[in-house]
């Protein structure tokens, strides 16, 4: 597995164990009620679930996974900027909430969150490509 | 493909139903005259998609595909694999029943099984972590 997507699949793992947690601690709230503020983890528990495991580990099994150029995977600057980009906006859009923080934090966060997916995108596009292109 | 991936897949598969037909009694509400206790499926039909379906389908694949973990103990610790899809499904099933039959029923117990639900996907969720860490190996 090549660096980066080690990188994506462990910080995938890392909110899956953070998303489980949070999510075990609110059903067991609606069980048997702990603590009110208990509730105030939802938005960090979806944020985390669906972008920090779901999307991110889309992200690094895909660019281990999809085809190369002989040995090369292209262009590597966006799959690291969508690294970069993506992390930095969930934990942008969770503090933003949780701070109850201006309008604008949360939106910058899904701003880096859109820039994540597009710099994801422009590295993909030419690796998703006919098997003759890969024999020639 | 590994029996415990073929465990996961096939019963990610009956999920994936399930979510759907929960998702389907849910839309089914304003035109039909349904029971009650449907109106407490909305997280149930969300869960049964993300956990059942989407969270099992990923462990089931990862357990296959991942790099090795070692020319001995390649996929890991089998024992904790089925540990994870017993405790998940077991918690997952446990939050079907329980959290809807909350919603109309006073009785104590459907909150104790919620209790008991959250900590068997939350087990679930810590063993698979737990066997994949070591297989996301840089080469």
């Amino acid at each position: 597995m090549p660096r980066l997507s080690a990188w994506f699949v462990r910080a995938a793992l890392s909110y899956l164990t953070l998303g489980f947690t949070f999510g075990a601690l609110m059903l067991a709230n609606k069980g048997i009620p702990l603590h009110p503020l208990l509730w105030r983890l939802l938005p960090a528990h979806i944020e985390f679930l669906l972008f920090g495991w779901t999307v991110q580990l889309a992200f690094g099994v895909a660019f281990w996974i999809l085809p190369r150029w002989q040995t090369q995977r292209g262009d590597l600057r966006p799959a690291w900027a969508a690294f970069i980009l993506l992390n930095g906006g969930i934990w942008l859009v969770v503090l933003g909430g949780w701070s109850n923080g201006p309008a604008w934090w949360l939106a910058a966060g899904r701003l880096l969150e859109v820039a994540a997916m597009a710099a994801f995108a422009v590295h993909a596009w030419p690796r998703v490509k006919p098997w003759v292109e890969e024999t020639k | 493909m590994p029996h415990i991936t073929r465990l996961f897949i096939k019963t990610s598969l009956l999920y994936l139903v399930a979510a759907l037909l929960a998702g389907l009694l849910l839309m089914l509400r304003p035109l039909v005259d349904l029971p009650v206790i449907v109106g407490g499926l909305s997280p149930v039909y969300f869960h049964l998609f993300m956990v059942g379906w989407v969270m099992q389908l990923i462990v089931g694949v990862a357990y296959w595909m991942f790099p090795k973990w070692s020319k001995t103990r390649p996929r890991g610790y089998d024992a904790l694999a089925l540990a994870t899809f017993w405790l998940l499904n077991t918690g997952l099933l446990l939050r079907v029943v329980a959290e809807p039959a909350q919603t109309v029923s006073a009785w104590a117990g459907w909150g104790w099984l919620l209790v008991a639900a959250a900590t068997l996907q939350w087990l679930a969720g810590l063993a698979f972590v737990a066997n994949t860490w070591p297989r996301v190996k840089e080469k």
